[in-house]
């Protein structure tokens, strides 16, 4: 919302000399955040100028230039030397006698445009008559403004002119205009009269002149009929309480808006159309009362008010055919033709027209739910629509269609009905009690101001401060001690005791243009406000003694400093995905991943599904930096994916303000799909880079599962490598991750060349994804720890050869199976295929190194050892000793 | 007892002549000062210390000699041995030194070639600056929650005060899960989790009676596209404080503790009112520029205007805590929520979200393990 500020001056008082700036910066202190400041970039010497004489200079390029002499006033170089000044000027509507606008040298336009002293068409030129559009203000560009013409309408400043005259306010130049975000609970502040009102406030003067306070003629009988037929209200609540309807007859609907609604209009950001538009929009910037006019002469029945029948249509104004719903409140002509969508959008058959003479102003107040729905369901958001969803003051209904009625008869020459409609079935406003202490409560605690309430705080303080804001505060509880009720507003009262018995609870009926105060906290928020949140003091909270963080957060942090540690990088990604992926991953069509999460309204068409897993999204990643020219990539994600499974859950909605019953938020945690904390892991590249020192090794499956155990490790868990066949991965190049029960906590290895070529990733890219949520299910429980032996190692090796199908984990779980109690490591440090072992076979080289806790082991100890080790490789797998 | 040698042969016994001696000596002193290498010096060791050199020859005589010449040539055969043996031993030490000090010579590398040792990967700055806050939060006794990032609906709005109809549920641009009316959606914020925690059905397992203080970090989502500024999924830090008699000031004196801990001793907070369906009253939190403290009218992180915004806050709205069982008049709390991207992106001068979001590897890493 825009407040230019000579408009917000004529409404209440604004220190002379006041800036944009300062008071953006009194109204921030309400509430009223600061979104830019306009205006103000044109800096004098601007005056108005009389055209002396105009010498016509023919050109060789066709143009004619007039050199002028105008009469500025004691400025330029008649300050300097005693003459009037010089200017040459290229438009051609004036002559010598106009009054015109000069900008003189040292002057800046918008744009930083600097005017200075120069010499053209062989003439000094000092200084430039100015055009409209020259100036940034409204006008056709056609020629240069000349006063006199400016002026037409409005003879006491026509006659007030004079040369030298500063033309920068005449013109409503070097205006600021400040513009506020408006929070939805505040729809008043949609308007001049509610952003003066705030300055009001924030300024703490009581000179607010309220637009709608004016004499409005009483309702009659013989106005246009209009009739409220609401069969459905939305929650209980009548689609419109108060419709006032105003007939102005013979209106030059053609005629121009008068400029200065002109200059408003375009300062707000709004363009000037016609005088009925203007008018409308002009009182709603003014008032925040959205307004409609119809041309009389296309309505043939009464104003009927009622819901939409099924199947009904109505065209808008922006030419848009609108299937109506029942609960879609209408504005009907007798009950039958639709004309507008109540609060939102009229129709284009009564619209105004050029040719319009006669117009009913129609001002109402509709119900906020109804407009909103309404508005949501149509995609129609309107400025009336966003008013009135936000609450629009029903009481000024008829004092703002006086005004447009009386706009239109001064600007348009129309005729005012002596007829006036006002339909009025609102209900009172109801009070609700309110205990003057929470302010103090909610604000701060006792021992910050020696628990005694603070000056500004105090039952009397907080009972102006809530009349001051237009609320009627009433008391409910009559009180022991006498209690001031009729304090200004942030006078101090003296000895305010903290004694509970002293504090009254009043009863409070906000003012009609505030539907958002509706309890006790939401008036300690107008109370803070108004005394200010900069007095709220600082005071650090005393938490009960902390836990520290959680095991899943320790050991999210955990993996993710290892995988740091191990040269990953971590990196986020967007969760949305294409359907098409889960074919280009290769999942089987029964894959329980290919159950996502669908969104009703992605942001993109083409990726309208969650991600069932990490690497999902992460494969795009590792993508991304190789074609930013990345050769070896290795980078890691860790993030909730979300597997809905077969039966997509549906949520109940109950209401606001009310705890569930136990069995609806059952149901409603349950909808909600698990969503596992994974870990994926992507790796492309050399896993040790060339160099001088040598040639590099890619990075391959191995080094994936290696990383893979190594987060199991960083967790305290021995995880275990079997050979897995999985989607995405290579059929034979797939370890899946198990824990001592078996449970697969994920996989690793090096992916499918299909998907690779898919998701066009560089070949041989390697991969992991684990599940962090079954990791930790198995982590946690405090390691017991093994006295150290301090006995010499001894060491034996041993030469294994099994069929080439056997996987070396199945060797050495047999070796330790076999190697008794006294094994302390079993490392493999050789795998041998060839011509020795014959085709299909391979040799396993391992080194076992025994220890025993209580003596120094005899070589025959350790060669028994071994020997039972490779009995047992042999009798689980037929490993044969090499010879 | 033993007679006069009458086998004496002088010939045979001349090496045990001091002249002699002594020229041995000399002789071998020579050959060992003359080895340039410990091969010379073998080879030198060999011919005057060895079982077939002169010295030893004459010390294998001295068994011969008349006893009243044993002593007299034994003294003097020992003492010319001995001059040898400590003559081979210093030339054996200076040429083992000269070697040592070749062979590290020798064996000097260029210490700038790279390393083939693998490089250390990086942590995410939203990974990093989410875990100072927790510990800054955690410090103070607070503790960690969490909770799904497709929530229900009545998570994040209802048991949050936002009405169905109120204008704030439709400017929260929300994602919806398919079909619309399934009731859930993509978290707008992550305060469905002071729901959650409240209800105590949150999925970080904290389980915990009132009072209540725990943060909340996570990914939200709004369907905003992305540009230099705007992200559709991004990172928010969110509070909430539930105990007895909890005020606005308990709400300022957090965040003011919670802004020095991340941006520097000194820095303030300034509270705006402002709106929200689950704060009542609701305040805007702008803290004081770190970079000029308002100094600098063209500071280029505040823009001059001395402060920064930082995200909405205020006090737990009683129908909030209506909706969670608690009764308002007895409890009362604050809750607060800032974006994270806007702290990494003013604290460490990034200026275009795209390089926040897209993992592209070379951000992480120039932050490395710790920010």
């Amino acid at each position: 919302m825009r407040a230019p500020v000579s408009w917000l001056a004529e409404l209440v008082d604004v220190p002379s000399g006041a800036r944009g700036a300062d008071i953006a910066a009194d109204l921030v202190k309400v509430g009223l955040e600061e979104e830019g400041l306009y205006g103000g970039e044109i800096t004098g010497p601007l005056v108005v100028g009389r055209v002396l004489d105009k010498t016509d200079e023919p050109q060789k390029n066709g143009k004619t230039i007039h050199f002028c002499h105008v009469d500025v006033g004691p400025h330029g170089q008649m300050l300097t030397d005693g003459v009037p000044q010089e200017i040459v000027c290229g438009a051609h509507n004036f002559d010598a006698g106009d009054l015109v606008v000069v900008v003189l040298p040292g002057a800046t336009l918008a744009g930083g445009f600097a005017i200075s002293s120069r010499k053209t068409y062989g003439h000094p030129s000092n200084g430039m008559i100015c055009s409209a559009p020259e100036l940034g203000i409204p006008g056709d560009g056609s020629g240069i403004i000349v006063l006199t013409d400016w002026f037409k309408d409005e003879p006491d400043v026509l006659a007030s002119l004079e040369p030298g005259q500063d033309a920068m306010p005449l013109l409503g130049l070097g205006e600021e205009v400040v513009e506020v975000n408006v929070t939805p609970d505040r729809g008043y502040c949609f308007s001049m009269r509610g952003i003066a009102r705030e300055y009001a406030l924030a300024t703490k003067s009581d000179s607010l002149r309220d637009p709608v306070r004016i004499a409005v003629p009483p309702p009659n009988d013989t106005g246009y009929e209009v009739r409220i037929e609401d069969s459905a209200p939305v929650r209980g609540v009548l689609g419109c309480d108060r419709y006032v309807a105003r007939a102005v007859r013979d209106v030059d609907v053609t005629a121009a808006s008068p400029r200065w609604m002109a200059t408003r209009l375009t300062q707000m950001g709004m363009r000037p159309i016609s005088l009925a538009v203007d008018v409308t929009n002009y009182l709603m910037l003014l008032t925040g009362q959205p307004l409609h006019a119809f041309d009389l002469d296309t309505l043939s029945g009464a104003i009927e008010v009622r819901r939409a029948r099924p199947g009904e249509t109505l065209t808008t104004l922006d030419d848009v055919e609108r299937h109506l719903d029942p609960e879609d409140l209408l504005i009907t002509d007798g009950g039958a033709v639709p004309l507008a969508i109540a609060g939102v959008m009229g129709g284009e058959t009564s619209e105004v027209t050029p040719t319009t003479t006669n117009v009913l102003i129609e001002a109402a107040h509709f119900d906020p739910i109804t407009v909103a729905r309404s508005s949501r369901r149509h995609h129609l958001g309107t400025e009336a629509s966003k008013r009135f969803e936000r609450g629009v003051d029903p009481e000024m209904t008829a004092a703002v269609a006086q005004l447009a009625v009386a706009l239109l008869v001064q600007y348009g020459g129309g005729t005012a009905d002596p007829g006036v409609t006002d339909v009025d079935r609102r209900t009172p406003i109801e009070p609700f009690p309110f205990r003057t202490k929470l302010a103090w409560e909610l604000i701060q605690p006792p021992e910050s101001s020696g628990g005694i309430a603070p000056p500004d705080l105090t039952q009397a303080a907080v009972i102006a401060a809530l009349r001051s804001l237009g609320c009627t505060v009433d008391v409910l509880v009559a009180t022991p001690a006498e209690v001031p009720m009729d304090v200004p507003a942030g006078a101090p009262t003296g000895g305010a005791s903290s004694d509970a018995a002293d504090w009254v609870t009043v009863q409070v009926t906000p003012p009609p243009w505030r539907p958002d105060l509706r309890n006790g906290p939401d008036l300690v928020e107008e109370v803070a406000r108004l005394r200010g949140y900069s007095l709220i003091p600082s005071v650090l909270p005393v938490a009960p003694g902390g836990r520290g963080l959680t095991p899943a957060r320790r050991a999210t942090r955990l993996v993710a400093a290892t995988l740091a540690g191990l040269g990953a990088t971590e990196v986020v990604s967007y969760p949305f995905i294409a359907p098409e992926l889960f074919d280009q991953l290769g999942y089987d069509a029964a894959d329980p991943r290919r159950h996502a999460v669908r969104l009703a309204n992605p942001l993109s068409a083409e990726q309208p599904l969650l991600r069932t897993g990490v690497l999902d999204t992460l494969l795009g990643v590792l993508r991304l930096n190789v074609n930013r020219g990345a050769k070896d990539v290795r980078v890691y994600e860790i993030g909730l994916v979300t597997q809905p499974g077969d039966d997509p859950g549906r949520a109940p909605v109950p209401p606001v303000g009310i705890r569930p019953d136990d069995a609806t938020l059952d149901a409603i945690v349950d909808a909600v799909p698990p969503q596992p904390r994974h870990l994926g892991i992507a790796a492309t590249g050399e896993a040790v880079p060339a160099g001088p020192s040598g040639g590099g090794r890619p990075v391959t499956a191995e080094d994936l599962v290696g990383v893979a155990l190594s987060v199991g490790r960083a967790l305290g868990l021995s995880l275990t490598p079997v050979a897995a066949t999985q989607a995405p991965w290579h059929p034979g190049r797939c370890a899946a991750l198990t824990l001592p029960d078996g449970t697969i906590a994920g996989y690793a290895g090096e992916l499918h060349p299909k998907v690779l070529t898919a998701l066009d990733c560089p070949p041989r890219t390697c991969a992991a994804e684990l599940d962090l949520g079954v990791l930790l299910a198995a982590a946690g429980d405090p390691v017991q720890a093994e006295p150290l032996s301090t006995y010499p190692v001894a060491h034996t090796d041993v030469a294994l050869v099994v069929d080439e199908q056997v996987p070396a984990g199945d060797v050495e779980t047999a070796l330790r199976a076999g190697a008794g109690a006294e094994l302390e490591a079993v490392t493999l440090f050789d795998v041998y295929r060839g011509d020795q072992v014959g085709a299909g076979r391979k040799s396993l080289a391992y080194r076992l190194s025994f220890r025993a806790a209580d003596r120094t082991l005899t070589t025959t100890e350790v060669n028994a050892a071994r020997d039972a080790a490779t009995a047992e490789a042999a009798t689980r797998i037929g490993a044969v000793q090499r010879a | 007892m033993s007679g006069p040698n009458t086998q004496y042969d002088p010939v045979e016994v001349s090496a045990l002549d001091p002249e002699a001696i002594e020229a041995n000596v000399t002789a071998a002193l020579g050959a060992f000062a003359a080895a340039s290498t410990l091969e010379d010096l073998k080879a030198a060791r060999l011919a005057h210390q060895g079982e077939k050199s002169p010295l030893a020859l004459a010390n294998r005589e001295i068994g011969a000699l008349p006893p009243s010449a044993k002593a007299d040539a034994g003294k003097r055969v020992g003492a010319a041995r001995g001059r040898v043996g400590a003559a081979l031993n210093a030339r054996r030490e200076e040429l083992e030194a000269e070697r040592d000090a070749r062979i590290l010579v020798e064996e000097t590398i260029d210490v700038t070639v790279p390393s083939p040792y693998r490089r250390l990967g990086a942590r995410h700055p939203l990974s990093l600056v989410t875990e100072r806050l927790e510990d800054i939060f955690v410090g103070m006794g607070w503790e960690v929650a969490d909770g799904p990032e497709v929530e229900a609906e009545w998570f994040n709005f209802d048991a949050l005060n936002f009405d169905p109809d109120h204008p704030a549920r439709a400017m929260q641009d929300t994602f919806f899960v398919d079909p619309p009316d399934s009731g859930l959606v993509m978290r707008t914020h992550t305060s469905p989790v002071q729901a959650r925690t409240l209800l105590q059905v949150d999925t970080s397992q904290l389980r915990k009676e009132l009072p209540v203080y725990v943060v909340v970090p996570g990914r939200v989502f709004r369907t905003d596209e992305l540009d230099a500024t705007h992200t559709p999924v991004f990172y928010q830090l969110e509070g909430l404080a539930v105990d007895k008699g909890l005020t606005m000031a308990h709400l300022k004196g957090t965040l003011d503790h919670m802004v020095r801990a991340l941006f520097g001793e000194g820095t303030t907070t300034r509270l705006r009112p402002s709106f929200f369906p689950f704060t009542e009253p609701s305040a805007e939190m702008d803290f004081e520029c770190f970079a000029c403290h308002g100094k600098d009218t063209a500071c280029r992180t505040c823009g001059g205007t001395g402060w920064i915004e930082w995200g909405g806050m205020g006090m737990v709205n009683r129908n909030v805590l209506l909706a969670a069982g608690i009764d308002p008049d007895v409890y009362t709390g604050f809750a607060f929520g800032m974006g994270l991207e806007r702290a990494i992106m003013l604290r460490h001068g990034v200026t275009d979200m795209h390089d926040i979001v897209e993992g592209d590897v070379r951000f992480s890493a120039q932050f490395g393990m710790e920010i």
